[in-house]
This record gives C-alpha cells, structure tokens and sequence, in this order.
C-alpha cells in the first residue's frame, strides 16, 4: 500500500513550477498565520488561566492601531496573492501562437481526441515534448472538466460551445488525465492518460501505429462519412461539405446564395441589425447547427439548421476545413 | 425523579403537556427543541451517508457500493447537510431560542409565523428524505446543469422541491429576525449595546431574505427544463449550460455565509464569557459580520474560474474573494486579542471555541488558495476544495453550534452536562477532525479530482487516513448526543447563571418561564460589561 506513496505531484509542463511557487507562497503564509494565532491562542490560554473564581481582568475594549493595522496587513497580503494569481492565469488562458491543435470531445463516460492529420485516440493523447499544444473542447452532453494534474492545467468541457486550454510538456512519460466536473454515472471511470514522447518518437508513432477503429459517432439519419487512412482532419472536412452540399452555396467567390468561406475564421463578421462577432469557433458552429441564430448582414436567412444533423467530430471536421481556407484578421484582442 | 432538584416551579418547559402542546406551540423556546430535534435527526442521517463514503474509499477500485449509488451517497450527504442540517442549525435552534431571550422580549415578532417556518421546513425535508428512499439524486448538491435537468433520470424534480419549499422557511425565520431584532428590543438596549451574537444573526437574515429567492426562481428552471423541456440550460434546446452556475452560486456563496456567521456570533459570545472580558474591538466585529453578508455577494464567480466564464469576469471576482477574506481575519484578530489578560477558564464551550479558531484559520487561508486564480486552476474540484470546505463548515460551523449548545445548554434545561466528557469529546471531535481532513488538502494537490467512486492505487493511503480519521470523528459526535439525553434526567442543576456570564438571556431563572422574563429588563450597560463589577465593587 506504500509504494508509489507520494505526497506532491508530478510537475511535467512549462506552467507547473509557476503554479507550485505561487502554492507555496500561499502555504507559507498560511501556515505562518496558522502557528502565530494557533500558538498566541496556547499562550495565552495557559498563561491567564482563571486562578480564583471570582478574578475579574481589566478591561482591554479595542485599540484602533491595532485594528489597523491587522486590516491593512492582511490586505496588503492578498492584494500581493491576487496579482501573482491573475499573472498565473494569464499564462494558462492564452495559448502561444504556432501551437499545435488538438480537438477534444467529452462524452459520458470518455475522451474523444483528435489530432489535425486526422489521427484519433479515445482516453489516451500523444503529444510531442517540448512543443506548446492548443486544446480546443467540446461536450457531446454534459459539462466535462479536462484536467491533467501533472501540468496544472484544468478547464471545464461545454456542450454548445468551445473552451481552450493548453500546456507544453517538459519531460516525458505518462500522465493522468482526470474529469474533473461530475457528469454522471461513470464519472470517475471517465480517465485516460496524456502520453508525451521524443518529437522523433511521436513522428514514429504518428506514422506506425495503426490507429485504432475510432467509433464516429452517428447523429440522424444520414450514414457515417468513411475516414480514409492518413486523412486530414481539413480533407475530412471537405468531403463533408461536399457530401451535405454547403458547397451548392457557399461558393470560393462572392455571388453564391451564402456568404463565401474563404478567410473567414477569426474575421469580425457583421450581423443583420448591424452588430459584429468575430468568427471563431463557437460562432462557427452555431451558424452550422442553428444558422437563424445569428444571420450575417446582406444574405437571405435560407440555410437550413444541421442540429441533430452532425456530430461533435464531424463539426470539428467541417470547422477545421473553413479554418483551413485561410484565417482573416484577428480584430480584436479575445483571450 | 431521583436526583434532588429545584428546578423553578413553572417553565416553559412543563408549561404544558402532551405531544399537540409542542406540536402547536407558539413559544420561540419550544420551536427551538422542534427544530434541535429534527436538524439532529439529519445530521444523522447526513452522516450515516458521509460514513458509508469513507468506506467505499477506503480501497481504490470502488467495491464496497456501485458507482451510481455512490454518486447518490455523496450528493445525499451535501443535500442533508447543507439544507438541512447547516443551513437552519445555528440560526433555528440556537437563534430562535437566544434572539428574543438576548434581547429582552417575550417572543419573536410572528410567533405563528415561527412555527410555520417549522412545519415547512419539516415537509421540505420530508419530500427530500422521500426523494431519498424511493430511488436517490445523483446530481451531486449543486444541481449542474444540463445533467440535473436533462441527463440524470433519478429523482431531481422530487428533491429540488424539497429544497425550494425548505427555502421559504428561511425566508420567514430571516424576516422574523430582523423585524424582532428592529422592534422589540427591551429599553435601554441601543444597537451598539446588541450582543455579537445579535449581530451576527441580524447579517445572516438579510442574507436569507435577499438570497434564497434566487435559489427558488433557479431551481424552478430546472424542474421546467426537466418536465417541459423548455431549454434554459441545455444548448440542445438553446439554452446556456453555465447559465445555471450563476444563478446556483449567486445564492450558495451567499449561503455558505449564512451557515458561518452565525458561528461566529457564538464564538464571540463564548469567548467574552470565558475570558471574562468585553470583546477586543466590539464594532469591528459588529461590522465585519455586515461587511461579510454585503461583499460576499458578490464573489459567486469564483466557483467558476475554469467555466469558460471570462478572463476579466474571474478577475473580478477573485480581487473581491480576497477583500472579503479581509473582515473574516478581522474577527479572527479580535477573539485572539480578546484573550490577552483574560481569566480563561478551559471549560467545554471554551474548548469548542478554541479549537473554532484554529480550524477556521486554516479553512479561511486555504480558501485564498482557491479565489487565487492561477492556483485554483489546479485545485478547483480536488479534494482541496473539499477539505477546505470541510474546515470552514465542519471545523468551524459544528465546532460553534456544539459549543453553543454546550454553553446554553443549562439555559434551555436547566441542567448541567457532565463536565469531564465534555471536555474528553471534544478533544477528540479535534483530533479526528484533522486526522479526517487534512490528509484531503495533500490529495487535492496531489490531483485527486471530488466526486470519484473508484481512484488511482497512489491516492489509497491518504484516503485510508482520512477515513480512520472519520471514524474517530463520528464517535465524537456520538458522545455528546448520549450525555445530553442523559442530563435532562440526571445533570446537577444549573442555576439561572452557571457561567457568570453577562447578557439578558442569563438574568432570568433556567429554564426560562414561558413569558422569557417576569418583568421586562431595561439594560443600562454595554454588552458583555465584566468589568464594571469590578468597578462597583471597589
Ligand atoms: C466563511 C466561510 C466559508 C464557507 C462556509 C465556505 C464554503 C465553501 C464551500 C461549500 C465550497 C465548495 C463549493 C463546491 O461544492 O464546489 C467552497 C469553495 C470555495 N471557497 Fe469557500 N467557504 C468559506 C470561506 C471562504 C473564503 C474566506 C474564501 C476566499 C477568500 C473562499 C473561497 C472559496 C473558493 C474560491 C471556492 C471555490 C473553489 C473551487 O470550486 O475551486 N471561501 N467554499
Ligand atoms: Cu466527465
């Protein structure tokens, strides 16, 4: 029962060491708080235990330096906590540009994951040591929370939206992944492991081993799209716009029935009634599903709504394709 | 009855007899034992769940129960013991017997209304415990959606309505408070004359009355998405899944303010009587119970840092997590500093109330580990957030509420406890606590996410400490429950004033008479005046 007992966790990415100095700080002053009035409340019960029964102290009403000054240390102190805290967070919500992308897709009771040249792994993700990777989730039903505790990174899985996180590995081996939000039944059953390698190994890896039978899964009538060996994620993507005619009219050029594709990812959109979004992700697969939604300025609302009509995967197939015609201008500064 | 008493003839006690005259009585001090008895009741029930999960725990691979009735054990033991064991503890059993006692009056603004209270209490947990019985919740007590309202199929509807009916009786006893706390004070008895105590449960009825009303509406969208299927949190029919987690904590943060202020409320009152010393800094800590009800509403987000809530939003929220930390310390301070040169005596409700401080420390400073946002990246949903909410409402808030009900014990029946098992059970409640809990900051860290029937093989040892811990605990609690039943019988007669002590509640005979007090007191000194004895006797 003893082996393997350990008392502090793996530290396996670039944000880990950060996470853990802020922890000890914290714990220092925790702890330094803890023993002074743990020891003055000792202290002081021992030295003015009462002697007589009828031995009535002095009166000490309140001292307002005192009070001030245990008011403005203590805030000094948090104040000093919350800005190394928000410096934290700053660094685990903004993924360095040039990462590489994986997808994520939480389902009751495993993780789905995709890689960009179509690989697929179900509870298990290979990635390079060394390299930033971006993740970017979605849930299939209910609230997921993708949490590698060697990496310190965790972040809610949403159904309807897409969430982000990312980490580089500093060292090799295996680690936990958890779900960490309860989604039911077999939430605790819900873990896999990050598995991070040499680049030359990963590469190795990427081009040997035969993928496993990953299950696509079906939504409504319409028969899977068969994933060819080697295939892209984007090319996947392709073929499905093909197969459900978006192509009939979104067109490369302007003059289609629909507003052309091209460039359009991260491009500020403008709406009917004159709001703008900008196009990321989330907006891109509301337009898919629900198109009603948010209809974009100068096209007739005629595009049919695809909810219940695709799954997660093949959203993020159809996704990576639309990113992967180019990206526009990214306007405005969204962590 | 074999021991010689004397007892006051007349109380309110054997005012009257028979089970309709407690059942339809109006006195605050009856309603009192109606709630002692039903909330002991599901403290019970709510640890008999939390046993049965440290069993489970004790081996990794989740043999002991299946996983779904796992999830029912956990969520059933935060449902009992949040809604209806912490939530009304302090404030119904102790608030309603001490609030008009300390304050000179009779009785409550609306007696009928108190007893009201109680009955909906009564048949909002009877729905739950029914809920319970015919088949369990899984949701866990926070209800996420859209798993509450579309993917679990136990019994949600069921207990959310036990939950939303108990509701309104914290409205009514909240509205009672501060209307007997604004009107019925005796002469003389100004605001900044209030025992703490008062005070403390003034903030906690605004926090009731403003509050719980969110809860409803909340829970309500979700029995409307579940049977209707009107989408407000599933995005399958449009709704916003983390819609639900706004609402849901804008009254639970609130709340875990409503189950601590009044602890501290008794922690002050145990702390002045046993030091024999007006409390250091009276209006600092008058205030802080104020500035804690005020500002924490306004920290809910800070449950949700990693909900894909935005960066700027999380900011915010976890600048004012940190200032509200700020009122907690203060009243930390000022019960240290009341000890200093204080005539301490170490007796039960003194030791209950030492030990409060020490583990409401170490509660209150891990919980800066969680509003510091990088940092509760890593720990949020581990056991770190539970042992640090076990801390603040197991170490502190039951630490409080057994020290108060040591301290007024003699009060409410006239007898004494046996002294010598009081002091060895809370010795012990102290030690198992820790022993249960402080191994679950460790497995936190370590990455053990909550709410996991089975776990990896190298989290077993501090889970096995953590359970030994419990079982330590519960024989704790149990002690206490048997020398109480045993002392309505046979404890030594108290006495109107055992403790010495300062405050109305303690000038009239014990038990009280049913009217409180023969003729209305008027106050002429500060509270919790000691000293001043001494000066009219020198
Ligand atoms: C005063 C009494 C307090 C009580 C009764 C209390 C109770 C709780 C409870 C019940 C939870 C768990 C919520 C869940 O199920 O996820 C919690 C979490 C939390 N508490 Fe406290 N708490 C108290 C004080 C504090 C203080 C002083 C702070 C910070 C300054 C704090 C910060 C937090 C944070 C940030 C969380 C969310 C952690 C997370 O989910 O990652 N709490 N608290
Ligand atoms: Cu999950």
């Amino acid at each position: 029962m003893w082996e393997g007992f350990p008392l502090f966790p793996e530290s396996a990415s670039t944000i880990a060491g950060t996470v853990d100095r802020l922890y000890f700080f914290l714990i220092g002053v925790a702890i330094f708080f803890s023993l002074l009035i743990g020891s003055l409340v000792f202290i002081f019960a021992i030295k003015y235990r009462r002697r007589t029964e009828n031995e009535t102290p002095r009166p000490i009403v309140g001292s307002l330096k005192l009070e001030l000054v245990w008011t403005i240390i203590p805030f000094i102190l948090a104040m000093i906590m919350y800005a190394q805290g928000v410096s934290v967070y700053f660094e685990t919500s903004r993924p360095p540009s040039g990462a590489m992308e994986i997808y994520v897709v939480g389902k009751q009771w495993m993780w789905k994951l995709q890689h960009p040249n179509g690989r697929r792994e179900i509870n298990e993700l290979h990635v390079p040591v060394g390299m930033p990777i971006k993740l970017t989730m979605t849930s299939e039903d209910v609230i997921h929370s993708f949490y590698v505790p060697a990496f310190r990174i965790k972040m809610d899985v949403l159904p309807g939206r897409y969430t982000t996180t990312w980490f580089q590995a500093t060292k090799t081996g295996r680690f936990h992944l958890f779900c960490a939000e309860y989604c039911g039944t077999k939430h605790s059953g819900m873990i896999g492991w990050v598995i991070v390698m040499e680049p030359s190994d990963f590469e190795e890896w990427l081009r040997t081993t035969p993928p496993p039978a990953a299950p696509r899964g079906l939504a409504g009538e319409r028969p899977p799209l068969p994933v060819r060996p080697g295939e892209s994620l984007a090319a996947v993507g392709e073929r499905l716009f093909q197969q459900l005619g978006c192509n009939s009219c979104h067109l490369p050029e302007p003059g289609g029935q629909g507003p052309p594709l091209t460039g359009i990812f991260g491009r500020r959109i403008t709406l009917e009634g004159g709001e703008t979004v900008v196009a990321d992700e989330t907006y891109l697969r509301e337009s898919i599903i629900n198109p009603m939604a948010k209809i974009v300025s100068g096209y007739p609302p005629i595009m049919p709504p695809f909810q219940g009509k695709l799954t997660e995967e093949e959203l993020v197939e159809l996704i990576e394709y639309i990113k992967s015609l180019g990206r526009g201008e990214r306007t405005t500064s969204q962590p | 009855m074999s021991s010689p008493v004397k007892l006051p003839g007349q109380h309110y006690l054997n005012a009257a007899y028979g089970i309709k005259s407690w059942l339809l009585t109006t006195d605050h001090k009856r309603i009192a034992w109606l709630y002692l008895a039903s909330i002991t009741l599901f403290f019970f029930v709510g640890g008999f769940f939390a046993v049965l999960i440290r069993l489970e725990l004790m081996t990794p691979q989740g043999d002991l129960v299946e996983a779904e009735t796992y999830n029912k054990l956990f969520t059933m033991h935060g449902l009992f013991m949040i809604f209806f064991f912490l939530i009304p503890s302090i404030p119904a059993v102790l608030g309603n017997f001490l609030v008009p006692m300390m304050i000179g009056a009779p009785d409550l603004a609306f007696p009928r209304l108190n007893l009201a209270s109680w009955y909906i209490y009564i048949a909002g947990a009877t729905l739950a415990l029914v809920a319970a019985v015919t088949g369990g919740v899984d949701t866990g007590w926070t209800f996420y959606t859209p798993y509450s309202s579309i993917y679990s199929n136990t019994n949600v509807v069921l207990a959310a309505l036990g939950i939303f009916i108990t509701g309104f009786s914290s409205i009514l006893t909240g509205i009672n408070f501060i209307v007997t706390i604004h009107k019925m004070r005796a002469p003389g008895l100004t605001w900044f004359r209030l025992p703490l105590f008062i005070w403390a449960h003034y903030a906690t009825s605004i926090i009731m009355v403003l509050g719980t009303p969110v809860l409803a509406v909340t829970i309500v969208l979700v029995a409307i998405e579940r049977i209707f299927r009107i989408g407000f949190f599933d995005p399958a029919l449009g709704g916003d899944p983390v819609l639900f987690q706004h609402l849901f904590w804008f009254y639970s943060h609130p709340a875990v303010y409503i189950m601590i202020l009044p602890g501290m409320g008794v922690i002050s009152e145990l702390v002045t009587c046993f030091s024999r010393k007006r409390i250091f800094g009276y209006s600092f800590v008058a205030f802080s119970s104020l500035a804690i009800a005020v500002v924490g509403f306004l920290v809910w987000g800070h449950h949700m840092f990693v909900s894909s809530q935005s960066v700027y939003a999380s900011m915010i929220f976890s600048i004012l997590s940190f200032v509200v930390a700020v009122p907690s310390a203060i009243k930390v301070f000022n019960w240290t500093a009341t000890l200093y040169k204080g005539s301490i005596s170490l007796q039960t409700p003194m030791l209950y109330a030492l030990g409060f401080i020490g583990l409401f420390t170490i509660g209150g400073m891990t919980g800066l580990a969680l509003a510091a946002l990088g940092l509760d990246v890593h720990v949020h949903d581990t056991y770190f957030v539970v042992a640090h909410f076990h801390y603040i409402m197991v170490g502190g808030m039951v630490m409080a509420y057994l020290g108060g009900l040591h301290f007024w014990w003699p009060k409410m029946t006239g007898r004494m406890y046996p002294e010598w098992w009081g002091r060895l059970s809370a010795l012990i409640i102290f030690v198992g606590f820790n022993l249960a809990f402080f191994p679950q900051f460790l497995l936190g860290y370590l990455g053990m996410p909550r709410r996991y029937h089975a776990y990896p093989e190298e989290f077993q040892v501090l889970n096995v400490m953590s359970s030994a811990g419990a079982s330590i605990l519960g024989i704790g609690y149990l002690i206490p429950m048997i020398y109480f039943i045993w002392s309505m019988r046979y404890g030594a007669q108290a006495g109107p004033n055992p403790w010495q002590a300062k405050g109305l509640e303690w000038q009239t005979p014990s038990p009280p008479p049913t009217e409180n007090f023969p003729i209305t007191p008027v106050v002429t000194e500060d509270a919790y005046a000691y000293s001043q004895e001494e000066a009219a006797v020198v």
